[in-house]
């Protein structure tokens, strides 16, 4: 029965539960009757806790949760920065610690839950932290930058423990790890598991004492190291507590709420507390009187919650307590029955020491059904075994293949065996059967429309691999073939063809298709050819051996139109320019008659060249020291700019400067795909930055990078890939991060669509281009290094090569004849193509040729 | 100024170029009887002539287009719309209702010849 007034809906708590109830809240139309009331205490609106450590590197609006800082739902009022400081349940009323009341209707808790601080002597001491909000991070690293600050101690070798210490690591500390419990990741791991993940982590520097107990923090009033039972002792000036969680359950507990044994306010299966107006979710609940520590249950509650105020039947039944993740760059997993508690429960384990791999699955004892298992160094399995475990289905007959190394395990036959209800995307709750609809269904066509379409391996990414499987697995079911080859001459995709050209250094189309194709390839494969050596090796686009290759833009250095004439941008880097090269522009326009018009990178283009009149045109403008704008190639177009600091009273960092010098630095880059680049002087942003490829907005401690963005058909906002960098961290990561899409992309792929296929996205970007966890930064950095060192203006060098000149004719027997097919009219006192639009040309863009639709006859 | 040669009553032949001018896989274009003709040289060096229109715009462009083989069989795309032409008759390989104009074209002591509409 729906309420006849409004009601109010109070909600405690501003974390990434307290967040998702909201959003689930005005998803399923909550708000309709109810008003939100959001407090939180922290000073920022919810943020990924889980991805915390990434602070480190990329700043606290990557993290956001929320980067408004409101609800696009007028009816839902968030206030942060504002703690609660009691609830009156017979009143129904929350008081905040400024005094104010708030009158509820029904109260939700999601309070989470705080750090454990055991009771060790000196914890009290300057230099003693917490691991938990963006202000612990923030002081952590304040005195890791302290003077005489050279080493740090993690007291807790948990999950938590071990990300605090990879952000010790991070800041330059020499990193210890403290562990009760014989093994680190004690809940996850079993002895052996621990012991794989320790050589890990002991190979990036950190030490790692186990199976030892913290007798006291030593120091005067602040710390100076640790003593550890038996006697060892450790120096270190900072320590960080990660020994575990406890509810939040005081404001509760002083409220009359019934709260459970071991800490966390009790509720029941609907995360109903003991006072049926109260609900609590997240962290600080207890249902059936055990808390969960993990986000994913915690979203499952807020679920629940907002059905149960939609008058619904959802109930909180426990959890997948499944991990998986990656520490200090180690993949580990641990799911299901991972200690092979249940009856007659039976181990298979394969174990390379050399390798640092470890794998254990727990099967039931007739070996016919999987009930957990623990991956280290290698948890590529996981997206198969664990819905195996959920599903209950049937293992295969050499349950071992499982876990063998790729090539001898079941691969594919993996994804064939799961059901319709195995759960692929726990994140997002996507199953098997969600994807196969979506593409049977909503003819979805590759793994990235899929992604869209069902939310599967959009939140960490971590399923993409199974998704794709899936995807694969579906179409070669339904006699599909999921090609990735270049076109029919190359059964190679572009990334690969790269790889294989880098590895035998070739230098011709003829040596690669001899090599690795068959015929003499087309229209597809020639440029995406060109494009790759041009990429390599820098080389003219018109040399003899690249030439015929080329797309008829590249091969005359300038834009056809539709009448067969071209148009001819010069560059104008960071859209820059003096009065006397705006009045060469002028003139050349005026000379040859050409239709002139301002683009939207921020320079001019001219239209209706005659083919043969491009290289008198050039020799004018080379004359007056303009360069190519590559406005013709799939390479670097424009890098836009706002004024900045220069002239705006709003700029805080020198925009323009920056423009210019990051165009000059990638001009002439050929690439997948057309390239853009913007940057903003502030965060009004008014060059645009973040609909580019790459986009830089100045902060007041230098630059946000964001990356993937682009206008066109399919906008797409870049998202923050790392922020408040110098300038030098600015270019070196645009530098890698450029090369990266160069190497890895798929032909004509811009770099969205390019990172929504990344397998990880933009976290993985973030690991290869920031934290290099590749290895191949200074690869990527060296071959950016070798394309500035080598560019050469194309069009001057074609002004001096009789040869190249040569192919700059009307007809080849009648040079100086202006072919008589061309014709302009007038319109608004400049020239345009004579005749009718020429009714259905369509111009199929990055569609394969044999796909396109025939143009009109 | 155009150099012609008398072989039989009614058939003219135009000099175009060298063989050496058209790179292989590359055409030219050519003026020829008042008409824009495009001259190719495929991968084997067989030269093939097509009206340098493309039917789809009408504008004067084919000669500029990239040469490859699709099935083995030369073909140019056009480029603007990337159309593929068959080059030894001008027809469209993905829709052949399409035909591009075809021209008689010969190599005499090295250079390359037009000769007249073949359909």
């Amino acid at each position: 029965m729906s309420p006849t007034h409004r009601q109010r809906l109070v909600v405690v708590g501003h974390g990434m539960v307290g967040h998702r109830f909201v959003q689930a809240a005005i998803e399923r139309g909550l708000t309709e009757t109810h008003d939100v009331i959001v407090l939180g205490e922290e000073p920022r609106p919810a943020y990924d806790r889980v991805a915390l450590t990434s602070w480190f590197g990329s700043g606290a609006d990557a993290l956001s949760l929320l980067p408004s800082g409101e609800y696009d739902d007028p009816r839902v009022t968030l206030r942060t920065g504002t703690a609660v400081a009691a609830i009156r349940p017979e009143a129904r009323t929350v008081t905040l610690a400024g005094g104010e009341v708030l009158a509820y209707d029904q109260l939700v808790l999601a309070t989470g839950a705080a750090p454990f601080v055991p009771p060790v002597p000196g914890r009290d001491l300057a230099g003693c932290f917490t691991y938990r909000t963006i202000e612990d991070l923030e002081a952590i690293r304040a005195a890791a930058a302290a003077r005489g600050t050279t080493a740090g101690v993690v007291i807790g070798g948990g999950l938590l423990g071990l990300e605090a210490a990879n952000a010790l690591v991070q800041l330059g500390l020499e990193t210890h790890v403290v562990e009760m419990a014989p093994r680190l990741m004690p809940v996850q791991l079993d002895d052996a598991a621990g012991q794989t993940l320790v050589r890990h982590i002991e190979k990036l520097g950190v030490t790692v004492h186990t199976g030892v107990s913290t007798e006291a923090i030593t120091g005067a009033d602040a710390v100076d190291g640790l003593a550890l039972a038996g006697g060892e002792r450790i120096d270190a000036e900072v320590v960080v507590f990660s020994a575990g969680i406890r509810p939040r359950d005081a404001l509760a507990r002083e409220a009359g709420l019934a709260v459970a044994e071991r800490g966390g306010v009790l509720v029941d299966e609907q995360c109903r507390t003991s006072d049926p107006r109260i609900h609590a979710i997240g962290e600080c609940a207890a249902p059936g009187g055990r808390m969960y520590g993990l986000v994913a249950p915690g979203y499952d509650m807020a679920e629940v919650v907002v059905d149960a105020l939609l008058d619904g039947a959802g109930t909180f039944t426990g959890a997948d307590m499944s991990t998986k993740l990656k520490l200090l760059g180690v993949d580990v997993a641990s799911f299901g029955d991972a200690f092979a508690t249940t009856d007659g429960a039976l181990e298979l384990v394969y174990s390379d020491a050399v390798a640092g791999v470890y794998k254990k699955l727990v099967v039931s004892d007739d070996g016919t059904r999987l009930l957990g298992g623990i991956l280290v160094g290698d948890a590529s399995a996981y997206g198969i075994l664990r819905p195996m475990v959920s599903s209950g289905i049937a293992l295969p007959d050499n349950p071992e293949e499982l876990i063998l190394p790729a090539g001898r395990g079941g691969g594919a036959t993996g994804v064939a065996a799961l059901p319709d209800d195995a759960q692929v995307c726990s994140c997002n709750n996507v199953s098997k059967g969600d994807v196969t609809a979506a593409l049977d269904e909503h003819d979805c066509e590759d793994v990235a429309a899929v992604k869209k379409c069902t939310g599967a391996g959009t939140t960490c990414g971590s399923c993409v691999g199974t998704v794709k499987a899936i995807v694969e697995d579906h179409f070669a079911k339904a006699g599909k073939e999921v090609s990735r080859a270049l076109c029919e001459h190359f059964g190679l995709s572009r990334s690969e063809l790269f790889e294989v050209v880098a590895i035998h250094g070739h230098r011709t189309f003829d040596e690669i298709v001899e090599a690795h194709g068959t015929g003499r390839g087309c229209d597809v494969c020639k440029p995406a050819i060109a494009s790759i050596l041009a990429s390599q090796l820098n080389g003219h686009v018109l040399a003899p051996e690249n030439r015929t290759l080329q797309d008829t833009n590249d091969a005359y250095l300038a834009n056809i139109q539709r009448n067969g004439t071209y148009s001819v941008v010069p560059r104008i880097p960071g859209g820059e320019i003096t009065p006397e090269k705006l009045i060469v522009i002028g003139e050349v326009a005026r000379d040859f008659g050409l239709y002139t018009k301002i683009t939207g990178g921020q320079r001019i283009d001219l239209f209706g060249a005659r083919m043969e009149q491009l290289p008198t045109i050039w020799r004018r403008l080379v004359d007056a020291g303009f360069e190519s704008g590559h406005a013709y190639g799939k390479s670097l177009r424009t890098v836009k700019s706002c004024v900045g600091s220069t002239w705006c009273r709003y700029g805080v960092q020198d925009s323009v400067g920056m423009a210019i010098a990051l165009e000059l630095r990638y001009r002439g880059l050929r690439s997948p795909h057309k390239l853009k680049g913007g940057v903003s002087g502030c965060a009004r942003e008014c060059a645009e930055a973040r609909s580019k490829d790459f986009g830089i907005i100045a902060t007041e401690k230098g630059w946000n990078l964001y990356v993937g963005g682009n206008g066109g058909a399919t906008p797409v906002h870049a998202r923050l890939l790392a922020g408040d960098l110098d300038d030098e961290t600015l270019v070196r990561y645009l530098d890698r991060y450029l090369m990266y899409y160069i190497r890895t992309a798929d032909r004509l792929q811009r770099t969205a669509p390019w990172l929504d296929s990344l397998e990880g996205g933009l976290d993985r970007l973030r690991e290869v281009v920031v934290d290099d966890v590749l290895g191949l930064g200074s690869e990527l950095e060296a071959a950016m290094a070798r394309h500035v060192a080598t560019y050469v203006d194309e069009w001057a060098a074609t002004l001096e090569d009789p040869d190249k000149l040569a192919r700059f004719v009307s007809f080849v027997n009648a040079p100086d004849l202006p072919d008589p097919s061309i014709s302009f009219e007038v319109e608004r006192e400049q020239i345009v193509p004579a005749g009718p639009v020429p009714l259905g040309a369509r111009i199929p863009v990055g569609t394969p040729v044999d796909a396109a639709p025939v143009s009109g006859r | 100024m155009e150099p012609t040669t008398q072989d039989a009553p009614g058939t003219t032949w135009v000099a175009v170029c060298p063989l050496e001018v058209i790179a292989r896989e590359s055409g030219v274009a050519a003026w020829v009887h008042g008409e824009a003709v495009a001259v190719f040289r495929d991968h084997l060096d067989g030269l093939h002539a097509l009206s340098n229109l493309d039917p789809a715009t009408g504008a004067s462009v084919l000669a500029r287009g990239i040469v490859g083989t699709r099935g083995g069989v030369p073909f140019v795309a056009s480029p603007l719309h990337k159309q593929p032409y068959r080059l030894s008759d001008g027809v469209c390989l993905d829709d052949e209702a399409v035909r591009v104009p075809t021209y008689a074209v010969r190599l005499v002591d090295g250079v390359v010849q037009v000769g007249p509409r073949r359909t």
